[in-house]
């Protein structure tokens, strides 16, 4: 039998769990820059630990942590240029504060106000994207605008495991792969969507190679090192933005708390499969990788939670000291001009807050 | 000045904005070398070139979905959707994400994005060919639903469609694309998105439709006309928002109103308009609203297609019943 194609999935890791190079580390992996990114994934961490408890006091509503996904999310973050567009998901807090959100901003989203969507870092970098798979379209079209006008950008867009079993999710690669777009899809394998693992999501050995139907280069990475996540994504974004194509990256990681504050994971996950994985949590090893140079210690470590707390609960009352909206801001942003028909209703609304006041 | 059909018109308009605005896309199935299967893209690639004019992988979610994507970063493209009745994969873009951009940013990011679909039945299709999904789209906040029924109002009303910094769905009565010519100028006047056009004043009673429909209306006006009936006859035309100012002044001097829509009846776009009567009109009014609609069902193949559609005969019996009142 003759064989029509062949392919393969190749796979980067540089740090494994224990902290312990498994290849020479590349460049960009500089006393410097490890220890800001350290640093980045532990404000993340220290937030995230921070908005689940303000969900737990009812400060804040449903949020969706995203424990264990810090390499991932800090190191597309981290790779991006500023005039990349990044289409996000409803986790990514990690690359988005590289980009410049500010957390106070996430907690107004989560808080039930939509003026954190507004929020600040690029300007046309899209909000959270609760609906699955349809931020994967908006990076494509994101990424056509780029390749349309000339320019040297990428779009880069998130989904979990469960989003690649989405029509949107073969859209958006398909049409990257047709039109060379300059666009790089992520799957953030966490193993879990919601309730449903991996094994009762697909068939496929990877999710990789769901990239390879769209006709482009796909990679598997360690999600847990940030090193491997930092190196595979600047080298996606060059050849996207050298006009050389869209590439589709999976990162194995792992979700450590629950799918929302909503969830309880225990009710479908086994404590023993979430021990195993806390053990190769993306901060245990990098942190294991710069105390075994000797550029960090546990006095730098408590220094460092302290200022990261400070810096937290200063956002946590901004967030708290933040006016509520008032009942105009739903009607003012729907067309540019506010139409007769909605104008009527607003002043209704107006009137109505004022005697409930 | 050139007669030209209503398909003839949108070519003009997609044309004219491609010509005058360089961030102007239109893209689509066979849009491109084939210039569209009804022809409403003829030519285009040809003038401005496959980057301008694209054709697209055969998925409408991802032509409503790209479409958001680069209508966010500045660009206006003018998406086709080869069929109305196959509109449904890219519903889920379009309410989820088009119409709510600019909301769910506080107007940080905008979608600036037409979505094109021949619309309607009469023109014996197979099935999925000819629905009239008007309603679906106008109850959706932030989006904006545009019918034209002439080949002026078709140039006009496509020119603000692909100007209007908001999405806007903007649908072309199939039916009509070839029934009729009109005197056409490619001046690049726009029509006002928001406004309904009053086609003929009247004094006994307003019929008001839009769409493949109303070719049936302003049959069935003529014929009233001449039984000494005067009809004022209203082209909605931009479905949502809806211009109720307009109706309202007309229904307040004839006291009775019709509304013609092709679209099945239930919570369709003329209980809107009956709602509005009966809400702010309803001491002008000499009898009850009359609704000549399509029934019920789905939309049926071609056999029945007849006895689905609103017929003169049917907008003319409503009429009289409105004056024995």
């Amino acid at each position: 039998m003759k064989t029509a194609a062949k392919f393969e999935i190749p796979f980067v890791q540089y740090l494994d769990p224990k902290g312990k190079p498994t290849q020479d580390l590349p460049k960009s992996a500089s006393k410097d820059e490890l220890l800001k990114l350290y640093k980045m994934m532990s404000k993340v961490r220290i937030f995230d630990t921070k908005a689940i408890a303000l969900q737990r006091t009812g400060k804040l509503g449903t949020y969706a942590s995203s424990l264990g996904h810090e390499a991932a999310h800090v190191g597309i973050g981290t790779a991006m240029i500023e005039e990349d567009a990044f289409c996000p998901m409803y986790r990514e807090y990690g690359a988005q504060f590289v980009r410049g959100v500010k957390m106070s901003e996430v907690l107004l989203y989560w808080g039930g106000d939509e003026r954190g969507s507004n929020f600040s870092g690029p300007k046309h970098d899209f909000p959270w994207c609760v609906p699955i798979a349809t931020q994967y379209l908006h990076a494509a079209g994101s990424a056509m605008a780029f390749k349309y006008r000339g320019e040297k950008r990428a779009a880069v867009t998130v989904i979990g495991d469960g989003g690649t079993s989405e029509g949107d999710f073969y859209e958006a690669l398909n049409a990257a792969g047709a039109w060379k777009l300059p666009f790089v899809g992520v799957t953030v394998n966490n193993k879990w969507a919601i309730s449903v693992p991996l094994s009762k999501q697909t068939a496929c050995e990877t999710l990789a190679q769901k990239g390879i139907a769209g006709g482009m280069d796909v990679v598997q990475v360690d999600g847990n090192d940030i090193i491997a996540v930092r190196e595979v994504m600047e080298q996606a974004l060059k050849k996207a933005r050298n006009g050389e194509g869209p590439t589709f990256v999976e990162m194995l990681t792992y979700r450590l708390h629950d799918h929302t504050t909503a969830d309880d994971a225990r009710r479908y996950r086994p404590d023993e499969e979430v021990e195993a994985e806390r053990e190769k949590e993306p901060l245990i090893r990098l942190r294991q990788y710069i105390n075994d140079q000797g550029w960090w210690d546990e006095d730098q470590e408590k220094a460092l939670v302290e200022e990261l707390k400070a810096e937290v609960d200063a956002a946590v009352e901004e967030y708290q000291s933040i006016e509520p909206p008032g009942v105009e801001d739903m009607f003012d942003y729907h067309y540019e001009e506010i139409t007769d028909p909605l104008a009527e209703q607003r002043e209704v609304a107006i009137k109505e807050a004022r005697r409930n006041a | 000045m050139p007669k030209v059909t209503l398909i003839d018109a949108v070519n003009m308009a997609m044309a004219h904005e491609l010509e005058h605005d360089d961030s102007v896309l239109v893209y689509g199935e066979d849009v491109g070398v084939n210039g569209g299967v009804f022809r409403a893209t003829a030519g285009l690639q040809e003038k401005f070139g496959e980057n301008r004019v694209m054709d697209t992988p055969l998925a409408e979610s991802m032509i409503a979905g790209m479409g958001v994507g680069m209508a966010a970063q500045g660009l206006k493209p003018v998406g086709e959707i080869q069929f109305s009745g196959f509109i449904y994969p890219a519903f889920d873009q379009i309410i989820s994400h088009a119409a709510r951009l600019r909301n769910r940013t506080r107007g940080r990011l905008t979608c600036p994005l037409v979505i094109r679909a021949p619309f309607g039945g009469g023109i014996h299709a197979p099935e999925h060919h000819s629905e009239s999904t008007e309603a679906l789209f106008a109850h959706i906040p932030g989006l904006r639903t545009v019918i034209p029924s002439s080949p002026q109002r078709a140039y006009g009303l496509l020119l603000a469609a692909i100007r209007c910094p908001d999405p806007v769905m903007f649908f072309e009565p199939n039916r009509l694309y070839r029934m009729v010519k009109q005197e056409v100028e490619d001046n690049g006047e726009a029509l006002p998105l928001d406004v309904c056009f009053v086609l003929k004043e009247g004094t006994d009673v307003t019929l008001i439709s839009w769409a493949p429909a109303m070719h049936e209306t302003l049959q069935a006006a003529k014929q009233l006309e001449e039984e000494g009936i005067s009809c004022e006859v209203i082209d909605v035309a931009t479905i949502s928002p809806l211009d109720m100012e307009t109706i309202l002044e007309s229904v307040e001097k004839t006291g009775r109103a019709v509304i013609v829509h092709e679209a099945a009846r239930n919570v369709g776009v003329g209980a809107e308009i009956a709602a509005n009567l009966a809400e702010k009109g309803i001491y002008d009014l000499k009898a009850p609203v009359e609704r000549v609609t399509g029934y019920d069902v789905t939309m049926p193949l071609f056999k029945l297609e007849k006895q689905y559609l609103p017929s003169v005969a049917r907008i003319k019996d409503a009429v009289q019943r409105t004056l024995e009142e």
